[in-house]
């Protein structure tokens, strides 16, 4: 603080100010979030009581013999922080150590999900059945103090098949950001290289593209989705396919409708990346796409990245367009989730539900901690200078 | 580049866009001007039920569809009917009567100016909303210590990364008849509050909403943008005498004028296709949006049947709003364009 100039320092009050807005902001950002959170471990008495209190520690839920034990919340803490600790210590290292060369990508996959296995095993199965023997023995430390209850976890991913719109979910947004991103790099690469008149005009209809209501593309799809197996037979005979309530339909319809933000924010990005680099490579004797392919990629990563994180967002979040174009078996989880809602008649399928919202949020969670700095630091890079 | 290698890179993205987005709007543009319907015959059916003696039988004249004598299914006829669509859409005559009388509440009762009313008002009230809140965190967080930056931007992108249908039904949970913050005001104003029986209160939930949500967004984007505000305008600034309220309207706000901007943009293409919360509020019984709108005409109904046309015509009209909306900065971005080839 010392050593700011005198006229840089600020007030007392504009200090004080500032770090209460944010604590206030950060109240409001979270709150809701948390607040469910809670609401989805408790019975139903609990979840929607009138005393907050009451949400928080959930009595009914303790009393039925769902809770956490002191001992259960200090043992639960020091696992998370060392699983958490490992996974940013221990697997990346070993992950680099073992994967083949050249293909830390596929060491990352595979090493992710066997840790993720052995976490939800240690943490769910081991860590359980020793505080089993534990508790009873501890006395006082060992009587729970918060009523906790996964039991409408296991009714919505057990007994309701949620993870049907799990896996739906999983295909539809891993197709939309891989082949968003492969085409939308080309696309953009081809863009910023290009200073013509038709790359203006692509990229001025591509913004009239993205700020298109989704609904008015959705009357077009809708009748020709539907009766699509009449409209492909004379050309694929018998075999046609009805589009509709097709997961590969509604890839394709999910990547153009992105394909607009995906040009225009790859664009700038490699507008960031200077020309030289390109001209160098041609000098060497590459192509324009082996120019692109080995010396322009690699540098891009960052810019890929962020742009595949909007994408993620976009097909993840979408209920729109899913709900129309999938039907009942092929449903993703935002759809999935409305319809729970439309259903629900008693307190307990709305906890249930607000369990399902919980399982949908809890990636995006981990999505933020892990690519935060991406995020924040991809758009300074790019977006912004668009 | 030359032409070709152009081609070649962005092909696939321009025949996804013209397969996906170009051709879909043109058949919206053309079935908005037709109707398909089932073709109907009319056929005498005489029905009769057993009687005594004589059985009773009544003949009458029944209208039914006509079915494919190979497939069985509805035999159905396109018609080309011009503005019809359109003007069940509008109801231009109710309308009209609704002004002249200047009856608002009449007005109101046509669904797609009450669509028209609400998605106007909540892309202009939150426009203004979105960038003050953006810029309010974002200063904030730039005056605030390193060491809690992070965490700090890691709660404050929770809203934005959140799924708008669950993040409108998760304040939903709040607000609902035995939600926590409906309890909680009950019990200081010792009134009675039923946040979801009536319009507006439904409206200022989404307002704050889509606030709620979107404001990190602008956050994110301005806080990049202070990170490079030139230091030596600022000192200069400040030996000058600028006050802290002359830095920030004289040096800052036009430093992130572009970004200010870009977000006005992006807020005003997103809120006007508001929908989610709809969805989220279930508030489709008392308001609705333009977007929705389209969407109620595509569901099926209780027959099985979608309102194509209506849909269209629907979708129609709201891509014109868009345009209309973008206008202005279309106008800008041509002028720079032009600007920089001379």
């Amino acid at each position: 603080m010392s050593d700011t100039p005198r006229a840089m320092r600020q007030p007392f009050s504009l200090r004080f100010g500032s770090a209460a807005f944010l604590a206030f902001w950060c109240l409001l950002a979270a709150f809701p979030i948390v607040w469910i959170t809670l609401m989805s471990f408790k019975s139903p008495v609990d979840a929607f009581a009138a005393n907050p209190f009451d949400v928080i520690f959930g009595p009914v839920t303790r009393d039925r013999g769902n809770g956490l034990s002191v001992l259960d919340i200090v043992l639960g803490l020091v696992v998370l922080f060392f699983a958490i600790k490992l996974a940013f210590s221990w697997l990346p290292r070993k992950v680099n150590e073992w994967s083949p060369n050249g293909h830390v990508w596929a060491g990352w996959i595979i090493g992710a999900m066997a840790y993720g296995v052995a976490f939800i095993f240690a943490f769910f199965l081991i860590l359980p059945a020793i505080l089993g023997v534990l508790n009873p023995i501890l006395g006082p430390l060992g009587n729970p103090i918060i009523g906790l209850t996964t039991e409408h976890y296991q009714t919505i991913w057990v007994e309701r098949g949620f993870y049907n719109n799990f896996i739906n979910s999983l295909i539809v947004v891993g197709g939309t950001v891989t082949i968003s991103l492969t085409i939308g790099t080309l696309a953009g690469y081809g863009l910023a290289r290009s200073g013509s008149n038709i790359a203006f005009w692509i990229l001025i209809v591509a913004l009239i593209f993205r700020a298109l209501p989704h609904s008015v593309l959705l009357a077009g799809y809708l009748p020709v989705f539907v009766n699509s197996a009449e409209i492909l037979r004379p050309w694929l005979g018998d075999n046609a396919p009805t589009l509709y309530g097709q997961p590969l339909a509604v890839i394709a319809v999910l990547v153009s409708i992105n394909q607009p933000f995906t040009i225009w924010m790859l664009r700038s990005f490699f507008q960031n990346i200077p020309n030289e680099l390109d001209e160098a490579a041609r000098v060497d004797g590459c192509t324009h796409f082996q120019a692109f392919r080995w010396v322009i990629m690699p540098v891009m990563w960052p810019g890929v990245i962020t742009t595949g994180l909007f994408s993620f967002l976009l097909a993840y979040n979408d209920y729109l367009i899913t709900a129309l174009l999938l039907d009942g078996t092929n449903q993703t989880m935002v759809p999935a989730i409305a319809g729970f809602f439309n259903r629900e008649t008693t307190t307990t399928d709305q906890v249930v539900a607000v369990a399902a919202a919980v399982s949908i949020i809890a990636p995006l969670f981990l999505l933020v901690m892990i690519f935060q700095r991406q995020i924040v630091s991809g758009l300074t890079a790019g977006a912004v200078k668009g | 580049m030359k032409f070709k290698t152009f081609i070649w890179f962005v092909g696939p993205s321009l025949f996804l866009m013209l397969l996906f987005i170009a051709l879909p709007l043109y058949a919206v543009l053309m079935g908005s001007f037709q109707v398909t319907q089932p073709v109907m015959q009319t056929v005498e059916v005489e029905s009769c039920s057993a009687g005594f003696l004589t059985q009773s039988c009544t003949t009458e004249i029944r209208t039914i569809p006509v079915l494919d004598e190979e497939t069985g299914e509805m035999l159905t006829t396109t018609e080309w009917v011009g503005w019809l669509s359109y003007e069940r859409v509008l109801e231009p005559q109710r309308a009209w009567d609704a002004i002249t009388s200047l009856n608002y509440g009449a007005l109101m009762q046509i669904d797609f100016w009450a669509a028209l009313r609400f998605t106007l008002m909540f892309t202009f009230i939150t426009l203004p909303l979105v960038i003050g809140v953006g810029l309010a965190i974002a200063l904030a967080v730039n005056n605030a210590a390193k060491s809690i930056r992070g965490p700090i931007i890691f709660i404050s992108l929770l809203p934005f990364i959140i799924t708008p249908v669950i993040g409108s039904l998760s304040i939903y949970w709040l607000f609902v008849g035995d939600g926590i913050l409906t309890r909680g005001i009950e019990n200081l104003l010792d009134r009675d509050i039923a946040m979801f029986a009536q319009a507006w209160t439904i409206e200022l939930l989404m307002l704050f909403y889509r606030v709620w949500h979107v404001a990190p967004f602008a956050f994110v984007i301005f806080y990049a943008g202070l990170q490079t505000v030139n230091q030596d305008t600022l000192e200069s600034a400040i030996i000058d005498g600028a006050t802290r309220w002359d830095r920030l309207k004289y040096v800052i706000i036009p430093h992130l004028m572009p970004l200010i901007i870009f977000i006005a943009l992006i807020h005003l293409m997103d809120s006007y296709r508001v929908f989610d919360e709809i969805v989220g509020f279930r508030a489709e019984a008392h308001v609705i949006s333009l977007q929705y709108l389209t969407f109620d005409f595509l569901q099926p109904d209780d027959a099985g049947n979608r309102a194509f046309s209506r849909a269209s015509a629907s979708s129609m009209l709201t891509m014109v709003g868009i345009v209309i909306l973008l206008i202005p900065l279309l106008r800008r971005t041509w002028r720079d364009h032009k600007g920089s080839s001379h």
